[in-house]
């Protein structure tokens, strides 16, 4: 107890001393109740995502379908699919499972502690994330249903309930469910950061560091700085919604007929500034741990040490940092000043040089070492792919006069979709297969494992890839509706239509394809306990596999690093971890 | 007089606009050099797996690491040195002074578009005036003598090979101008006004489309852009002028 609560309520103290409070409060604040408390709700949030998608793409491709129970699609629904199903991924699923989730259950053990450095604050991340998801759900019911906007919101359309149906209460909860999201990010991450800042274990040097860690290390600095942007430019859209301010507004605006008078005269491009000064970041909040993972997994699995280990802590850093000035290249054609676009375009393709420093190192890890293929090595290798395939498009949408011809094609869709969204999931693949023993103290079993794999994999590129070729024939995003349109525009939109259907039905089978995951989970959870299962099976050599890393006991000596993770023979079939105090054999060099 | 036929195996649609030419040229040239460097990272990623003789450690990080990122750099510096070459020639300065004058207005879900009639001049346009009900949709003034002679449409028609000057502008919303057989694309905001300029060559009908998320009716804001040959678009804004 605090001395606060000491001296100021002793009635609140003694009834927190009570045995039954104690344990509960004492449950209810530890790391790993908390890690599985942000993967739930990631669970909820990634399918009840993925199934808005595929109502989202069955209606694209059959426009006449009916929904059961509800009918046809309508085009202001087909808009709030596509925003609830955008939210719900980036904030929901890309940036809990990896950070808040994964980080609880897996950092303090890697670090050698024994806790998280808040363990209230970071309590009351997990139940604001939760109230988020909560008030997000809500707008679907109020009336005028979900915004239309996109999960981007650009006012003036996401600023007056005039513009369109559910930017009214739709969208108040909207904004209110992304600000308490904001705060829980922000409450997250300064735990995560004190945790690594100040936990680390007697020896564990910041280069000893499991590329993990400095993954989520540099994505919990980059959400400090953008989410509190994000917050800030909430409350400011708060104001022009409902006090008549003109941040994001000109001085007269003439809305469905009505003419808006706003104090004072700001323009959209503001919104747009602050919201890109945090979404780019929170891009590679989504996948700056799954880099770090699969970093980490492809050496366990060659057993080697990390390909240029330093350059890698480097590159994550600098992908960080160059991270946050890139935001522009979001608005090439949105009224930026061409100047900067031209900065924005070279800060943008400067990302290209640590992206590829990082695949050239992955390369180089696995090469020649005959790497054994379990499943979370497939998840890593897919991530890999992945990263390339939807990475190598990242320098031609950062070219101002390509992005001119592909802004807002479906190509801008195949592209994050690729390297963020699929890239970000497969990294989580890859880290509940690896983490499995730890997490559930049971191994899942590796055949519906390949057979997830190959099937997720198969479904990924068979619906994304296409997207770049609807897009580079011009076809544009947010269109509720391709067909039943006349002029030129018919005959453009409509060419499209087939390979439209084809994604369609990749998706569907894509989300099938989760059923093995699933199954597997659900079988391995019905099997007893198996008390060898978290004793090191894939030779891992960092701290989380240390034995009672995960179940410390009460009396445990303090733990102690000796060396730098990957400590593998030459011949690659002896390995030291972090833990072991013996010194067998002298390691391949840097 | 349909054009909007796609070609070639990157599915690009026909480029009927004079500044289309280089960019398309770019543009191959990036998707081309994806696919090598996509193939070859995956190539190298299978060999590296399916070599069978565990080789020793790659001690070379120079030739490993750093050569390679080298020539990436040189790679990615010689390809935005290109972008930013093409973009300057359509951003850095405006349309030439001999251009032709043309207004785009967008609201929820319409382009509309205004010609500044006989006197070369647009008139003033204030929200307050804006009666779509009553022939006045832009909210022209009637009490500038410059605004009685604008013509507007709801097609875009231009000459084939004259520089035009779009003048963007939005009441509402954020829109999006986009005509892809012309490779442009620039945004409308409302409360200020953002410029493209382009040369269209080949007379035909092309797709206008509205690409930034507008409200419902975002996939039905749509309209035509219609190049003429010089002469054709000479008797079309005569016919148009002469009304009053």
């Amino acid at each position: 107890m605090t001395p606060a609560i000491n001296s100021g309520a002793p009635f609140i103290a003694r009834f927190l001393r009570h045995g039954w409070v104690n344990r509960t409060l004492h449950r209810a604040t530890h790391h790993r109740t908390i890690g599985f408390g942000y993967l739930l709700i990631s669970l909820i949030a990634v399918i009840i995502g993925a199934l808005l998608s595929l109502i989202m793409r069955t209606h694209l491709a059959w426009p006449n379908w009916q929904l059961p129970l509800h009918g046809p699609i309508l085009p202001e629904e087909y808009l709030a699919l596509v925003t609830m199903h955008g939210t719900l991924m980036l904030f929901f699923v890309l940036t809990v499972a990896p950070q808040s989730g994964f980080g609880n259950l897996i950092l303090p053990a890697q670090l050698g502690t024994r806790r998280m450095a808040f363990p209230r604050i970071n309590a009351a991340g997990l139940y604001l994330t939760g109230l988020a998801l909560l008030t997000l759900f809500a707008a679907f019911f109020v009336p005028g249903g979900a915004p239309i906007g996109g999960w981007t919101a650009y006012p003036p359309l996401s600023a007056t309930a005039l513009a369109g149906p559910g930017q009214g209460y739709g969208m108040d909860l909207w904004l209110a469910s992304i600000a308490i999201f904001a705060i829980a990010t922000t409450l997250s991450s300064i735990n995560t950061l004190t945790t690594i800042v100040k936990l680390r274990c007697e020896g564990l040097t910041w280069e000893r560091l499991p590329l993990t860690v400095w993954g989520w290390f540099t994505a919990a600095l980059l959400s400090i700085l953008a989410f509190s942007v994000l917050l800030a430019a909430i409350l400011m859209l708060f104001c022009d919604r409902h006090l008549h301010s003109g941040f994001f507004l000109p001085a007269q605006d003439l809305v469905s007929g009505v003419l808006l008078q706003h104090r004072g005269d700001g323009t959209p491009l503001l919104w747009l500034h602050l919201f890109w000064f945090f979404g780019h970041p929170e891009v590679y909040i989504a996948i700056l741990p799954g880099m770090g993972l699969v970093s980490m997994v492809l050496a366990n699995f060659s057993h080697r040490r990390v390909f240029a280990y330093r350059l890698m802590i480097a590159t994550t850093l600098l992908i960080g940092f160059l991270g946050i000035v890139v935001w522009g290249h979001h608005m090439f054609v949105a009224g930026l000043n061409p100047f900067a676009s031209t900065a924005f375009s070279i800060s943008t393709m400067a990302i290209a040089i640590p992206a590829s420093a990082k695949v050239l190192s992955w390369v180089a890890t696995t090469w020649g070492s005959r790497p054994r293929l379990a499943t979370p090595m497939l998840f890593a290798l897919g991530f890999v792919s992945l990263f390339i395939t939807g990475g190598i498009t990242g320098p031609i949408l950062a070219q101002p006069i390509l992005d001119e011809y592909l802004h807002n094609t479906f190509f801008v869709v195949a592209h994050f979709h690729l390297i963020m969204a699929m890239a970000g999931v497969f990294g989580l693949f890859c880290a509940t297969y690896y983490w499995a023993p730890l997490l559930f103290h049971r191994s899942l079993s590796e055949s519906l494992g390949k057979l997830h794999f190959w099937s997720t994999l198969l479904g990924a590129y068979s619906t994304f890839l296409p997207m770049h070729f609807t897009g580079l024939a011009a076809e544009p995003r947010h269109y509720s509706q391709l067909n039943g349109i006349a002029g030129p525009t018919a005959t453009l939109l409509q060419s499209t239509l087939p390979l439209q259907r084809h994604i369609t039905v990749s998706a569907i089978f894509l989300v099938c394809a989760q059923l093995p995951f699933l199954l597997n989970l659900l079988l391995t959870l019905r099997k007893p306990i198996d008390v060898f299962a978290d004793s090191n099976p894939w030779h891992a050599t960092t701290m989380e596999w240390a034995p009672d890393a995960i179940n410390p006991h009460p009396n445990d000596q303090p733990s102690t690093v000796y060396r730098a993770p990957g400590h593998y023979s030459n011949s690659g079939e002896e390995f030291l971890p972090q833990w072991s105090s013996v010194n067998a054999f002298d390691a391949e060099a840097e | 007089m349909q054009a909007s036929t796609t070609h070639g195996f990157w599915n690009l649609p026909i480029d009927a606009a004079a500044q289309g030419h280089a960019l398309d040229t770019h543009l191959l040239l990036n998707l081309w050099i994806a696919l090598a460097l996509l193939t070859l990272a995956h190539l190298l990623l299978f060999a590296g797996i399916a070599i069978r003789r565990r080789t020793a450690r790659p001690y070379h990080q120079f030739f490993i690491e750093y050569l390679p990122l080298a020539v990436l750099t040189l790679l990615f510096a010689f390809l935005a040195f290109r972008a930013q070459q093409l973009w300057a020639t359509q951003r850095y300065t405006g349309a030439d002074l001999s251009a032709m004058q043309v207004e785009v207005t967008g609201q929820q879900f319409v382009w509309y578009f205004r010609y500044p009639g006989r006197d070369a001049a647009f008139g003033r346009t204030r929200l307050a005036l804006v009666d779509p009900a009553n022939a006045n949709p832009l909210g022209i003034d009637p009490n500038d003598t410059y605004g009685r002679d604008d013509i507007v449409t709801s097609q875009l028609v231009l000459p084939a090979n004259r520089e035009v000057d779009l003048t963007l502008r939005a009441q509402d919303v954020i829109h999006g101008f986009a005509i892809p057989q012309m490779r442009i694309k620039q945004n409308a905001i409302p409360g200020q006004t953002t410029h493209i300029h382009f040369t269209p060559e080949t007379p035909g009908d092309y797709a206008i489309l509205c690409t930034q998320i507008c409200g419902l009716g975002h996939y039905r804001m749509l309209a035509t852009l219609r190049v003429l040959p010089p002469a054709d678009f000479n008797t079309w804004l005569k016919s148009h002028e002469a009304q009053p």
